[in-house]
């Protein structure tokens, strides 16, 4: 089942007197579910398609389609909404609130939800526990290994259930020890939530644990396969 | 379901809260300009009320009286022969009403008062001692000798200043002229029986007292008098008394309150809550420049966090309201402690604080030498109600800012 549809992405960026074409006429279907990784040199565009498709920033032209909610005709404040209902991110770096505690920072978007205290607090431990963060929950960011940091990030990208995680280079920061097991984590949390991930890579280690590998350049997808 | 806009308010105070001590230096120094700019506001209020507040009752002290009459022609002409019947049977009823703490009748012409050394030009009251003190006389200011016993009381009471300007001195002899009302001369000797101190060197030297009935054997002007003067429970609320005066006054009187015998007194009154006003505002003007800095360095500093929460499915409008009650903390904080210090400086000094060595120059302005702040429930409100309110409009800036930032901008900055 497609969950996500993106038809003719166009974006350019204008630096002076160069155009620059971050996405060049990028056309995508993703399936619910599913764990994509999108690779590319640094400049491909990887960025902004995730931005895009997150409701981050707006197309020059082109339909992105999420669930039947046309994300390009969307204004702020439902742009807002539907980040906050239907899509997690994991940014590569700063993904927390530094003067939350790692459940305050999991919970932030349970109570701009409206969930109540009881159900965010089972949720939150839960989820903390399932990345492996069990009696931690109180640390501050500051506190936390780069590793943890963003295991906290991601507990906070799935634990609402989204229709959709946008990674962007989760792993950049992490050593690669570190940068396989959350990668393992993801995967795992894939296959138990059902929640569809689109990872922005351009590390080989992470691009062997996608099902389907997208490779981008120069603002368009020149490969698309999907891996055993 | 109603779409979420934000955190609950409890969530938002807690973050407000951690994110106001992120930079305690910042914050303290905020916070401590705020309350003193608060405490600036509210203590030289109640001084100047205090001092204003003085000055009219004074003021009223030296007129005496709240509410007085005249002879219509009085106030034009302020000469014996535009005096007042004694007061009749109905205006002696509404003088015994409760409204009515007290009353007197009094003989006022100018005079000249001369001593063996000197003389000078005085305005003779003619009073009655027992009334005197039910309207407010202060006993207590007869530094030497006694008050006036009666109103038939043949002594006279001067005042400190008149007395050394003349050389003369308790116990001695003095002559005082004046004119009956056809003008013929009448002059009488006294003895001094009682100098006087007032808040007021000038009071001091223009006002001799004599008991009343001698006043008005000296001018043959029978019961007759130049005014009646009377007292009700508040100077600031005389409009139901003098409406009872004027309706029992005889014909040809005119009952003024205190206001309009002393448009000076009355203008200070009128000014003072102009001018309360302007000085908080003025205040609050030099604290919102370093609010303003405050808050926009904080957003500044949190760009990132801010692209994050955005990300995250914050909208616009929760962001502009969280940056909102992180100020509002502090100028509550602010506040509170401002409102503390300035009661806690204030009550101390309500005996009153000396301020002879500048009285000098106070009395140009009519004050005395004592200064008695005076705390003012309206004035904590105003000054309570201008910080919140401006000072929210003043974080408006910053946090449309912080608001309008777009995630993506705010995420790529590293
Ligand atoms: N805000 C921007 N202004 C100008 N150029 C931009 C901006 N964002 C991205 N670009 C350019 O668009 C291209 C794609 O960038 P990006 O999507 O960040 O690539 P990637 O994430 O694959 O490294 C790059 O050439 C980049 O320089
Ligand atoms: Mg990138």
């Amino acid at each position: 089942m497609t969950a996500i549809k993106c038809v003719d992405l166009c974006k350019n960026y204008e630096q002076g007197d160069v155009v620059i074409k971050a996405l060049d006429h990028v056309s995508l279907d993703i399936d619910a579910g599913s764990f994509i990784c999108l690779s590319g040199p640094s400049g491909s565009g990887k960025t902004t398609l995730l931005n895009m498709i997150g409701g981050l920033d707006k197309l020059d032209s082109g339909e992105i389609d999420i669930d039947g909610q046309r994300v390009d005709q969307l204004g702020k404040g439902p742009l807002a909404d539907l980040r906050l209902h239907n899509i997690g991110f994991v940014f590569q770096s700063y993904n927390l609130i530094p003067v939350l505690s790692a459940r305050e920072n999991v919970e932030f978007v349970m109570q701009v939800q409206g969930m109540t205290a009881a159900e965010r607090r089972n949720k939150s431990l839960a989820i903390l526990k399932e990345v492996g963060l069990a009696g931690m929950e109180d640390r501050r960011p500051a506190e936390l290994s780069g590793g943890q940091q963003q295991r906290v990030a991601v507990a906070r990208a799935i634990v609402s259930q989204p229709k959709l995680v946008l990674a962007d280079e989760p792993t950049a920061n992490l050593d690669s020890n570190t940068a396989r097991q959350l990668m393992d984590l993801l995967r795992k949390l894939n296959q138990h939530h059902h929640v569809t991930f689109l990872i922005a890579t351009h590390d080989e280690q992470v691009m062997e644990y996608a099902e389907r590998l997208i490779k981008m350049q120069d603002g368009k997808v020149i490969n698309d396969q999907l891996q055993a | 379901m109603p779409a979420a806009t934000g955190l609950p308010l409890g969530a938002m105070i807690q973050l407000a809260w951690r994110n106001l001590w992120r930079n305690h230096r910042r914050t303290l120094i905020m916070l401590i300009a705020i309350i003193i700019g608060v405490w600036a506001m509210i203590f030289m209020t109640a001084l100047m009320r205090g001092m204003v507040d003085q000055m009219l009752k004074d003021g009223i002290q030296s007129l005496p009286g709240m509410v007085q009459i005249h002879n219509s022609e009085y106030r034009d002409d302020p000469s014996i022969e535009n005096s007042l019947e004694a007061p009749g049977a109905e205006l002696l009823s509404a003088l015994n009403s409760p409204l009515v703490f007290g009353w007197s009748s009094r003989v006022r012409v100018p005079a000249m008062i001369s001593s063996e050394q000197g003389s000078r030009g005085v305005i003779l009251v003619g009073i009655d001692p027992i009334a005197e003190l039910s309207l407010g006389f202060d006993a207590g200011s007869i530094n030497q000798g006694r008050f006036l016993e009666d109103a038939g009381d043949k002594g006279l009471i001067i005042g400190h200043k008149l007395l050394q300007r003349l050389e003369t001195r308790l116990g001695k002899r003095v002559a005082v002229m004046s004119q009956d009302p056809d003008n013929n001369v009448a002059d009488r000797g006294f003895r001094i029986v009682g100098v006087y101190k007032a808040s007021l060197e000038s009071q001091e030297e223009q006002f001799i007292y004599a008991g009343r009935d001698i006043v008005q054997a000296l001018l043959k002007i029978g019961t007759q008098v130049s005014e009646i003067a009377i007292n009700g429970e508040d100077y600031r609320d005389v409009a139901a008394l003098q409406q009872l005066i004027s309706a029992t006054a005889p014909a040809g009187a005119e009952v003024l309150p205190w206001m309009e015998l002393n448009s000076y007194l009355s203008m200070m009154l009128g000014m003072m809550d102009g001018v309360v006003l302007v000085w908080i505002i003025v205040i609050f003007l030099a604290l919102s420049f370093g609010l303003a800095n405050t808050l926009m360095m904080a957003v500044f500093e949190r760009i990132r966090e801010i692209g994050l929460m955005q990300a995250l499915g914050m909208r616009p409008a929760s962001i502009l309201y969280q940056i909102l009650v992180e100020s509002l903390l502090l100028l509550l904080l602010g506040l509170l402690l401002g409102n503390l210090l300035a009661i806690a400086t204030i009550l101390p000094l309500r005996d009153g604080i000396d301020v002879s060595a500048v009285a000098k120059g106070m009395e140009l302005m009519g004050a005395g030498s004592t200064l008695y702040p005076a705390l003012k429930i309206r004035d904590l409100v105003t000054a309570n109600v201008v910080v919140i309110i401006l000072g929210l409009l003043t974080s408006l800036l910053p946090a449309w800012r912080a608001s309008r930032y777009r995630p993506v901008e705010a995420i790529a900055k590293t």
